[in-house]
């Protein structure tokens, strides 16, 4: 409220235009501003910087298109399962199933085909629903006996995971077996190429899901419902928003989104282990909290999430090209983490 | 002339306090009535009854002449009595026209809008910035501007403007100039005073005694969960209507009639 009689004293020069807006012409409250509006533009900038560093340090080994679309598949699945972790978070929520559900449908589409003999098609249609299914139940409790979203998904979390190595007696089906009989279960694994670079069906299928989730986020009432949500829950129950439903849909979306993860999954490593991603929820909040989405719910946009995967990839390959200990990344994530929420925080007090 | 919406005999109990007890209420069409009470008296229970965020436990209540019997705000809203809450129920980070169409956007016609589930923004944003400007208050010039780089009264002033836009029948006004400075509620009445020359009557809850007395066309003194008496701002001064809210002063007999 700093500018308060500023604000008063427009007020007064143009009796008119109560709602014409006052604007400071600093360099910075236009950057402030144009952040505010377009929140993936930080990520954006730090993901072509850091490209163009890498690039200058590394040449063509890492300017190829090989090296680029290699990036895309080592984020595919981490930025798969972080469009779902963007959705919760949007609505002020955090999931820390998205990991265990992806696995646990991972195992179901396996062990459904090999244990139970059912046809692949089935099975991969079983692990969707059961992802959906336990999506769905955090929304409910979440939603319907409000409880937080941490426990919750932290319960979810053990409990997916659990049953994952109950279910699955800890074996690993091998990857030759299911390319022999049920290769629709490496679907995503597949790829093409053109020139250098390499799409995976997985890259693919990340790339449209983003491109959907913008679309429906911004175009939709859904995703303007998803917005106001996370943004004040109160004030849009009260402009008419069905805030349960809101909720129980994003929950029950991210657990379909972290299935069809779990699918990618088994293409990406070729055979379904029940030990296999475990910092998928690590992982994916880190994506999202680079992106430039608020933890606070209610900004940042799920482009933003796609450069903030991006970011980590080409920090993990650029480095280990370089032959920098592993370590480095780490580090450098961590410190990627904490200027973005400082960043985030800097935008939004655009209002003062 | 046939009050537009009236309540008969509410009543509305919590545990051993009464909030309102036989209370009756009546709004005339084009009227500006402000409903004023001391705290306590149960005026926030009335005006939560008319506007379907409390259900009474007794009482009925009539729009038009019709029993309604509103089981939320939605129910409420889609009767056509639109309210503008104290925190106004905004979504900070959107923007103006988002905001403005919350819970009842307008989709595209044809695949876009069937299919695609696509919003018509060309068509939300005319209809805002139209009726910001019909309401003669304001010149967008961005009416994409997230609603919290706006000043509070211009905030006040997009609530009242949803209100307005979409509220066929009754504005609901919580205490619409509580937070503001002196020239910020001085738009926030003359935009009241333009919504009522557009023919919504609108319910005032108000603490502040001059801006009562401004615009009121009538006021209905709430006194332990009742009616206690209307006095048209005229015929009163503010230390009346402040002594009759207080119990200091006997209420006059005879209700006075509508503006």
């Amino acid at each position: 409220m700093s500018n308060q009689t500023e604000a008063e004293t427009d007020l007064v020069a143009r009796a008119e235009t109560i709602a014409s807006f006052e604007h400071q012409h600093t360099l910075l409250s236009r950057i402030q501003h144009a952040l505010h509006s377009n929140p993936a533009l930080v990520p954006l900038i730090v993901l072509v910087a850091s490209v163009l560093v890498f690039g200058a340090l590394l040449g063509t080994k890492f300017f190829s298109s090989f090296a680029m679309t290699l990036i895309l598949q080592q984020v595919a699945i981490v930025g798969i399962v972080g469009a779902a972790q963007s959705l919760v978070i949007l609505t002020a929520g955090i999931d820390l199933s998205v990991g265990a559900i992806m696995v646990l449908s991972s195992v179901i589409m396996g062990q459904f085909t090999f244990r139970l003999g059912l046809p692949p098609a089935v099975a991969v249609a079983c692990g969707l629903a059961i992802g959906t299914l336990i999506g769905f139940i955090n929304g409910w409790l979440i939603a319907r006996i409000k409880l937080p979203p941490f426990i919750v998904t932290l319960g979810m979390w053990q409990i997916a995971l659990a049953s994952n190595f109950l279910y699955s007696g800890n074996e690993t089906i091998r990857a030759q077996d299911i390319e022999a009989n049920a290769p629709l279960l490496q679907f995503f694994g597949q790829s093409f190429s053109f020139g250098g670079a390499v799409f995976t069906y997985g890259v693919i299928f990340f790339i449209l899901l983003v491109l959907a989730l913008a679309y429906v986020l911004r175009h939709t009432a859904w995703g303007r419902h998803v917005y106001a949500v996370g943004d004040d829950p109160e004030a849009a129950e009260l402009s008419g928003v069905n805030t349960r439903r809101i909720l129980i849909s994003v929950y029950a979306l991210s657990g379909l989104i972290c299935a069809f993860a779990g699918w990618v999954l088994i293409g990406r490593i070729g055979s379904v282990s029940p030990t296999s991603g475990q910092s998928a929820n690590i992982e994916s909040i880190t994506a999202v909290v680079i992106g430039g989405i608020s933890l606070f719910g209610g900004r940042g946009s799920i482009l933003g999430m796609f450069f903030g995967a991006l970011i980590v990839g080409v920090f993990s390959l650029g480095l280990r090209l370089l032959g920098a200990d592993a370590q480095w990344t780490y580090l450098l994530i961590g410190a990627l983490i904490i200027g973005a929420v400082a960043v985030d925080q800097w935008i939004r007090k655009v209002s003062a | 002339m046939e009050p537009i919406l009236s309540a008969r005999n509410l009543n509305k109990r919590y545990g051993r306090v009464t909030a309102l007890d036989n209370c009756d209420f009546d709004l005339m069409p084009g009227e500006i009535l402000a409903v004023i009470g001391d705290n306590g008296a149960g005026k926030s229970s009335l005006i939560k009854a008319l506007s379907g965020a409390i259900k009474v436990d007794s009482g009925d209540i009539f729009l038009d002449g019709q029993a309604v019997n509103f089981s939320s705000p939605i129910d409420a809203r889609n009767a056509g009595v639109e309210t503008v809450y104290q925190t106004l129920a905004m979504s900070p980070a959107l923007s103006i026209a988002d905001n403005m169409f919350m819970g009842r956007e307008i989709r595209k016609s044809g695949f876009m809008g069937k299919v695609m589930r696509q919003l018509d923004r060309p068509a939300m944003e005319r209809i805002a910035r139209q009726k910001l400007s019909d309401l003669g208050l304001m010149t967008i010039q961005n009416i994409n501007q997230a609603v919290e780089t706006l000043s509070g009264g211009q905030r006040q002033g997009v609530a009242v403007a949803r209100a307005a836009a979409f509220g066929s029948k009754v504005i609901i006004l919580d205490e619409p100039t509580a937070a503001l400075g002196v020239k910020e509620s001085r738009r926030v009445l003359d935009l009241i005073l333009d919504v009522r020359a557009r023919d919504i009557p609108i319910i005032l809850i108000s603490h502040n005694m001059p801006h009562v007395f401004e615009v009121a066309d009538r006021i209905h003194v709430h006194r332990l969960g009742r009616r206690l008496c209307v006095i048209d701002p005229k015929d009163y001064t503010m230390s009346d209507a402040v002594a009759f809210m207080t119990g200091a002063k006997a209420a006059p007999g005879a209700v006075a009639s509508a503006a």
